[in-house]
């Protein structure tokens, strides 16, 4: 029934998604992205913003690090998977296995 | 001074339930006169255009407001993250149908143990199978399910069987939240207060079950302060990141401020950010400058802020001490006698507790919500 399941880490095969009860929009007022859930706000970053916005629950990490290659030097996927990490344990992204 | 973040729309006291645990005041009459759906839309309007993020819909039952889609699809399409605080009673499946087309982004549904049972018993009316009913709508439609469990002396030791109960739901989310005694709640502190072998017994289980579950369900634990060392970072600081409307326009910059001898500040009379910027109620203790010692000098100043004004204020009768929860406060013997009576051996087994009432509403006037057949067949409890 459930399309997640729980990993370890951020894997280049694995899919990941912004959690359904999570959503991404520009903050005006204050200028930034932010993650907003019920209970947290997240703030993020121009580069954090950039992979959130390729998380679309089909792209795999390996696919988001070649897609941000492909616009900005110097992309480590290292950085972004743990940013994924991060936002994972944060209940803001899912992932499922690619 | 930044902008809020968050507003918490208590929309209307009315609710079909009675918990005895309700943070809602205590004279819910004098919140009859409800803010209209035009008032309710220009106070959202206010709120997003000073920037607010998220609204939370709550009340009392929020679904008890025949205008609440209107009121979601207002806020939605100003882009805010909208969050339903419900006990789910009224939540048809058109009525789901409609908040989901007009944007609501996330439910919350309160439900008060894992047996039907004492969870009819602690509401005070038939509803643990609507509940359940509703978390599948709410499923089926797409929303994540987060459940809320308010806890007490009453269901604390069921803790098990209510985890088991959200993972058995498909539950993505589950909150357990001890309880805070304000409004009714505080009326009721003897009978809801737990045991600290309750508490601990609690906390174990809970520590079992995040192992268990791993990212499967997300477990919120909100601890129960009484028992702690530090007082909780009541609203991250007074007018600091969210304010409180209550169903008569009354702003609050903590839902239990309605209790503090301080000048109003209401919506009907003032705009949002008038409020929240110049207000003498919402400047009253904001910032570090109004603490008292033990706070002026504490390095956890800028962490927990002093505690809750309101507490301190009902434990105190003066809201600018540092809230009694703290082991440092002066004060702090008030909150280990309400302790120690918790856990006196010779304490009686069985709670008299003081349900919370039906409070007599008017019904605003919405002349733009037609009448349908689910508006006709709402819960007539009231």
């Amino acid at each position: 029934m459930r399309s997640t399941r729980p990993m370890a880490i951020v894997e280049p095969m694995i899919v990941p998604r912004i959690a359904p009860h999570v959503r991404m929009r520009y903050d005006a007022a204050r200028g930034q992205h932010v993650l907003l859930s019920p209970e947290r706000i997240v703030v993020v970053n121009e580069t954090a913003t950039a992979v959130l916005e390729l998380c679309d629950g089909t792209r795999s990490v390996e696919e988001i690090v070649t897609e941000l290659r492909a616009r900005y030097d110097e992309v480590s996927e290292d950085d972004v998977r743990h940013l994924l990490d991060e936002l994972k344990a944060k209940h803001c992204v899912e992932v499922t296995d690619g | 001074m930044d902008s809020p973040y968050g507003l918490l729309a208590e929309l209307t006291y009315a609710c079909p339930l009675q918990c005895a645990y309700c943070s809602n005041p205590l004279a819910l009459d004098e919140y009859r006169e409800e803010l209209t759906t035009q008032e309710w839309q220009r106070v959202i309007t206010e709120a997003a255009e000073l920037g607010v993020l998220q609204l939370h819909l709550s009340g009392g039952e929020p679904l008890q407001r025949r205008d609440i889609v209107e009121l979601v699809q207002t806020a939605s399409d100003l882009g805010l993250y909208t969050n339903l605080i419900t006990s789910a009673i009224g939540l048809s499946e058109r009525r789901a149908e409609q908040l989901r087309e007009a944007g609501l982004d996330h439910v919350q549904i309160s439900i008060q143990a894992d047996q039907q049972n004492l969870s009819d018993q602690i509401a005070g009316v038939r509803s643990f199978e609507r509940k359940r009913e509703a978390a599948n709508l709410v499923r089926r439609l797409g929303w994540p399910i987060t459940l809320n469990v308010v806890l007490h002396q009453q269901n604390l030791d069921h803790i098990a069987g209510i985890l088991e109960m959200a993972e058995d739901m498909g539950a993505d989310r589950i909150e357990l939240a001890n309880t805070q005694y304000y409004g009714w709640a505080g009326l009721n502190r003897s009978g809801l207060m737990p045991s600290r072998e309750q508490l601990r017994h609690a906390e174990e289980v809970v520590r079992e079950a995040r192992e268990r579950v791993g990212d499967r369900m997300e477990i919120i634990y909100v601890i129960p302060d009484y028992y702690s060392r530090y007082p909780k970072p009541c609203m991250d600081g007074w007018a600091s990141r969210q304010f409180t409307v209550t169903p008569n326009g009354d702003a609050l910059p903590c839902p239990a401020a309605q209790s503090l001898p301080l000048p109003k500040a209401n919506v009907r009379e003032h705009s949002v950010a008038w409020i929240w910027q110049d207000s003498p109620l919402f400047n009253e203790y904001r910032g570090t400058d109004w603490m008292p010692e033990p706070c002026q000098s504490c390095d956890r100043k800028e962490l927990d802020f002093g505690g809750c004004r309101c507490q301190a204020f009902a434990l105190t009768g003066d809201a600018s001490r540092t809230d009694p929860v703290c082991h440092l406060s002066p004060d702090h013997g008030l909150v280990e006698t309400v302790v120690a009576e918790a856990n006196d051996p010779a304490r009686p087994s069985g709670a008299t507790l003081t349900p919370r009432p039906h409070p007599r509403r008017l019904q605003p006037r919405t002349v733009t919500v037609p009448l349908t057949t689910a508006e006709t067949s709402a819960p007539t409890s009231l």
